[in-house]
């Protein structure tokens, strides 16, 4: 199918909300399987802006929504005054906490604490407080303005010292969730110890111990497509509802019960998402358009400004992280101590999840038998924290990197080579118990990382003189090459791949396959949400390698279908495409049952041979052509829908964290070059080199796409990206991307990749989640880089321009 | 909102002097943002944008000045502007994104006047001119007396800016910004620096660093006293270091920074030193002749 017949494929199949009926792709001049760079089916639709994301949505007749937020961050609400604002010609409906349908107020992915609407308390800033339907955006906005909140200021908490005082304020009064009963303090979300070994009697054999004190700042996802959504009411009483999300049968748990509807009157469909990062994992604006749609009896609409979308969704833990490492002459870690502090703001979201992932992967891939490991979560009043790609992985990878730089130097030792002689692989032990039983290529990952070739000094050098653009600053114009100077930092991580602690991780998918036109053709219905990942070019891979199909319809992601799990943990491809698979798999067994029945007398291998689709036809595992897959169906179709399931894990045990918690492992390693202009504190990574190991490459494009994005999120948080929250007020200081800063294109470096795919028995097709692993080594390589070119000890990131020049 | 949209200059200063409050747009780059965020909510908007004269510029050889209209897009000043006004060409290549630069213009840093306009030290540095107009009639205002407070200009309320007046550079001019990013980035703090050979004097320019944009005069006159009494101008010898250094270390003590989200005082007044120092390094190697410097320009 040529590029403008797929254009006009998506686009004829619009739906009224611009959502489109699906994506239906065949191969150009490949069978487009498994293992080809197959291109995305909405690739052109999005580079030439003709892809329609949530905030495109739109609805004859419909309304906007709009929420009002609190201006503090801990304040009784004294009142509400609504009467001005409904007063407002053309707003539908005003809504507080007093005007929710039900007894149940309030959602939570795994502790249901957070409220609908404000509830005689805010708790941080910009928690939604009152809701206006109105028909513009405008006069939507204005009538929030009009609504009178008088709030009374309580004391906040903002860090560990504050939030566990003597006295101090409690951010959740009357707990009684399931982590209440074992934190020592109600401040505390969640903790988890990990204690292994006896630490104490092997730092007695450590030759050298070096101790380190770390702070990880607020990273936000920074997705680019804002919160939005359109929630249509249905005659049943029920509500249709578009969003863009991670996750529609998490949403729906959480959405219907506060609606007072049975989940299938609340019918989701994903829109096109913009990027998602674990910032959609919890709801934003699901809830809040749902009921204004059922309170006004029209369809609404709700798009968050990027000033909102700040305070729309969670963002990545900040962390301080204390560590102590020891380590033999000979360069082998005698033990480690560690202590990691979450701030999970607010509200719980994934903080506990978060907390469990921090803690078992706290010592990173190596290999040590003496472990002491606590994490925590805390609540406080700053803003709410969550899932963000790496999940806890990321902080505890930033700080250890910067040990293993520091014993190694300790030791007068090679940084990669310290490393290696400690690098974890198959048959280690985690410090949780788990025998990591696939391939954990670590050494040999750091091995092929600092074999490539360095990029040349001075690179900025031109016959012209100095390239700006090739040197820190860029075109800023703030150095032609005085004051800079160059460095080097290597960095290897691990992260867990799918739901881990005994979660019942599964997906869905349906496969159908019929004969149309005389033409075997497939369709996928998932419930994936795809933000960009490119679940639904693999989907469509897998389906043609597993039913010999050529044309392959990915249908729109809704929960008319089972849930497929979350976008996230690196776990889709895994999860959902080998739920694919085994539905595939199914389906193909049914197809060659229906031929064996109609033309298994016409010839014996029907009979004998393994039988394979392929080509469009059923094939003998000798490659003869038996019959066309079109000619075997005739008007008969398969249509399955079944859960495929990974291997099941443990929660750890809350006093030891022992437990086979976790189902993957994924490994990658990072060198970065950067050259800081020493003088002004500013830095340019030159390049950023990448080694993984990715099991199995379904789609080698989209794997060096997902590592390359992943390493620039990396980049992001060592030099620039940061929500800065007033340590008084608590309050967020800059959200806008006028002041939270992501890297630029000029800002991102050439990033060469090594990809080697080991593959683990276990998962489909040996692969290994990949998403994640390249968001957490590459920010301490570029941190360990600036510190080779500064010499300073720079225990913070963001590194921000005050930090190496010390003014 | 009232949307006035005149289709001729006159019809435009006659608009604003009957709407004195009347926020003119122009590229939009500042105002609808404004606007978008709810900072500003004007009664009316005066529509610049169906006025051409507005985006055109002169380049007068006879006069050695160029008269740059209010509109014309950073994109333009960078590609035409290089050798005439080579300061504002290098400023503007630092403004935000390609996109932005193809629609914002240095009115609309004049116009808003904020400190950290990315035009403002190369037109400090530049000795610029702004011709202000109104019913009343046409005076250009000396840029040194045009920033008069935090986002507040010297314009009169039923003014508009017409154009920038600048003279052709007649010695090397640099510009330099401190930013968290390598583009698109607010300046953390920024410098301009203009040799005027011809009346040896050098002039300065400092963005972001005090409530206004400033030049950084005491530096001027320090580096102007201590060229002149070398006779360096004629020499063109080498800068000895520790005037380079002194110059820095006032441009330095010229600024009057804060702490915020962006960076810390004691960072600005360090980065402009650095800067300061760089930036006359280049020049004046430029001037020298004894080495091209590479702007990217």
């Amino acid at each position: 199918m040529s590029t403008a017949e797929q254009n006009r494929a998506a686009e004829g199949g619009r739906t009224p909300t611009g959502v489109a009926r699906g994506l239906t792709q065949g191969a150009t001049g490949t069978r487009g399987g498994i293992g080809e760079s197959t291109l995305r089916p909405d690739g052109v639709l999005k580079v030439t802006g003709e892809f329609a994301y949530s905030s495109d949505l739109w609805h004859e007749d419909m309304l906007w929504g709009h929420t009002l937020r609190s201006t503090v961050a801990h304040a009784r609400i004294v009142s509400i005054d609504t009467a001005e604002a409904l007063a407002t010609p053309g707003v539908y409906a005003v809504l507080t906490y007093d005007d929710l349908p039900t007894e149940v107020r309030h959602y939570g992915l795994e502790i249901r604490d957070t409220p609908v609407l404000a509830h005689g308390k805010v708790r941080h800033h910009g928690e939604p407080v009152a809701l206006v339907a109105a028909d513009h955006p405008e006069t939507a906005r204005r009538a929030a303005a009009k609504i009178r909140v008088v709030y009374e200021e309580l004391p906040v908490v903002t860090d560990e010292a504050s939030a566990t005082a003597p006295g101090a304020v409690l951010v959740h009064e009357d707990r009684d969730d399931h982590h209440s009963g074992h934190v020592p303090h109600p401040n505390i979300v969640h903790r988890q110890p990990i204690v292994r070994g006896d630490a104490d009697a092997a730092a007695r054999r450590a030759d050298v111990v070096v101790r380190g004190e770390y702070v990880f700042g607020m990273q936000d996802q920074a997705f680019l497509g804002p919160e939005s959504g359109l929630a249509v009411p249905a005659e049943d009483g029920g509500v249709d509802l578009y969003v863009a999300t991670q996750w529609l049968h998490s949403d729906l748990r959480q959405i219907a019960p506060v609606l007072g509807l049975p989940e299938k009157k609340v019918r989701m469909t994903l829109s096109g998402v913009g990027g998602a990062f674990g910032g959609r994992e919890d709801l934003s604006m699901q809830i809040h358009g749902c009921l204004l749609a059922l309170r006004t009896g029209k369809p609404v609409k709700i798009v968050y400004n990027r000033f909102e979308s700040f305070f729309g969704h969670v963002h990545r833990h900040p962390a301080k992280l204390t560590y102590e490492h020891g380590a033999t002459r000979e360069g082998k870690l005698t033990h480690v101590r560690c202590r990691i502090v979450l701030d999970g703001g607010a509200y719980a979201s994934s903080s506990p999840a978060v907390v469990g992932n921090a803690a078992s992967l706290g010592v990173g891939p190596y290999v040590v038998d003496d472990v002491d490991i606590e994490a925590l979560a805390l609540y406080t009043n700053n803003p709410p924290c969550g899932a963000m790609r790496g999940f806890g992985a990321v902080q505890a990878c930033f700080a250890y990197e910067a040990q293993m730089d520091k014993v190694a130097a300790e030791l007068g030792m090679d940084p990669v080579e310290f490393r290696q002689r400690n690098a974890m692989e198959q048959g280690a032990v985690m410090p949780t118990g788990q025998v990591v039983d696939s391939p954990a290529p670590v050494a040999e990952l750091l091995r092929r990382v600092k074999a490539m070739p360095l990029p040349p000094e001075r690179q900025w050098e031109t016959t012209e003189g100095a390239d700006v653009r090739a040197l820190p600053g860029g075109l800023s114009n703030t150095t032609h090459g005085e004051g800079v100077v160059r460095g080097i930092g290597y960095a290897v991580g691990i992260k867990n791949v799918g739901f881990s602690e005994g979660f019942d991780d599964y997906s869905t998918a349906r496969v159908r396959i019929e004969a149309i036109n005389g033409e075997a053709v497939a369709t996928v219905h998932t419930a994936m949400a795809e933000v960009g990942q490119g679940g639904v070019t693999v989907h469509a891979q897998i389906a043609r390698s597993e039913l010999g199909v050529t044309q392959v319809t990915i249908n729109p992601a809704d929960t008319q279908v089972g849930s497929a799990g979350s976008t996230s943990a690196s776990r889709q491809t895994y999860m959902t495409g080998g739920a694919v698979k085994n539905t595939c798999e199914a389906v193909r067994e049914k197809v060659l049952a229906i031929g064996r029945r109609k033309f298994g007398t016409y010839h014996p291998a029907w009979a004998t041979a393994e039988l394979l689709l392929e080509d469009g036809h059923v094939v003998t595992d000798g490659g003869e052509k038996l019959a066309p897959i079109a000619e075997v169906l005739e008007d008969e179709a398969v249509d399955l829908e079944l859960e495929f399931r990974h291997r099941p894990t443990q929660p750890f045990d809350l006093r030891t964290g022992q437990g086979n918690g976790h189902v993957q492992y994924s490994f990658a390693a990072h060198r970065a070059v950067v050259e800081v202009d020493t003088e002004l504190g500013l830095v340019k990574v030159v390049e950023l080199a990448c080694a993984q190991d990715v099991g199995k490459a379904l789609n080698p494009l989209s794997v060096a796409g997902q590592i390359q994005g992943g390493s620039t999120q990396g980049l992001g948080v060592a030099v620039m990206e940061e929500i800065v929250v007033d340590p008084v007020t608590a309050k967020v200081r800059n959200p806008s991307f006028t002041d939270y800063l992501i890297p630029t294109i000029l800002d991102t470096p050439s990033m060469p990749l090594d990809i080697l795919e080991l593959a683990d028995e276990h998962a489909p097709y040996g692969l290994r989640g990949i998403g994640e692993a390249p968001t957490l080594s590459s920010t301490p390589a570029v941190l360990a880089a600036i510190r080779q070119a500064t010499g300073l000890e720079l225990n913070r990131t963001p590194v921000r321009p005050e930090h190496l020049t010390g003014s | 909102m009232e949307f006035l949209r005149p289709a001729t200059w006159q019809e435009a200063v006659a608009a604003k002097a009957e709407h004195p409050s009347a926020v003119p747009i122009a590229g939009g780059t500042d105002v609808m943002v404004e606007i978008n965020f709810d900072h500003r909510r004007p009664e009316h908007l005066l529509d610049l944008g169906r006025i051409p004269e507005l985006s055109e510029f002169d380049t007068d050889s006879g006069s050695g000045t160029v008269r740059l209209g209010a509109s014309v897009p950073y994109s333009r000043i960078m590609e035409h502007l290089r050798t005439q006004a080579p300061g504002l060409a290098l400023a503007s290549h630092t403004v935000a994104s390609p996109q932005i630069r193809n629609r914002g213009g240095v009115g609309g840093n004049l116009g808003t006047a904020s400190p950290a306009g990315d035009a403002h030290p190369a037109l400090l540095a530049g000795g610029a001119e702004v011709e202000a107009v109104s019913v009343r009639g046409t005076r250009l205002i000396p840029i040194d007396d045009f920033y008069v407070g935090v986002k507040r200009n010297a314009l009169a309320p039923d003014e508009l800016i017409r154009a920038v007046r600048l003279k052709t550079a007649t010695g090397p001019q640099q510009f330099s910004k401190v930013g968290t990013r390598n583009a698109m980035v607010i300046a953390v703090c920024a410098f301009g620096i203009a040799l005027h050979p011809e009346v040896r004097q050098v002039r300065t320019g400092i963005g972001s660093a005090a409530p206004t944009p400033i030049r950084a005069r005491a530096a001027e006159e320090f580096l102007a006293a201590a060229l002149e009494e070398a006779g360096l101008w004629e020499s063109r010898a080498a800068l000895p270091p520790a005037v380079a250094r002194q110059f820095a270390t006032l441009v330095s003590g010229a600024a009057n920074p804060i702490d915020d989200v962006r960076g810390t005082a004691s960072y600005r007044r360090h980065a402009l030193g650095v800067m300061a120092r760089r930036t006359l390094d280049w020049t004046w190697r430029e001037y020298r002749g004894a080495e091209r410097t590479e702007s990217c320009a």
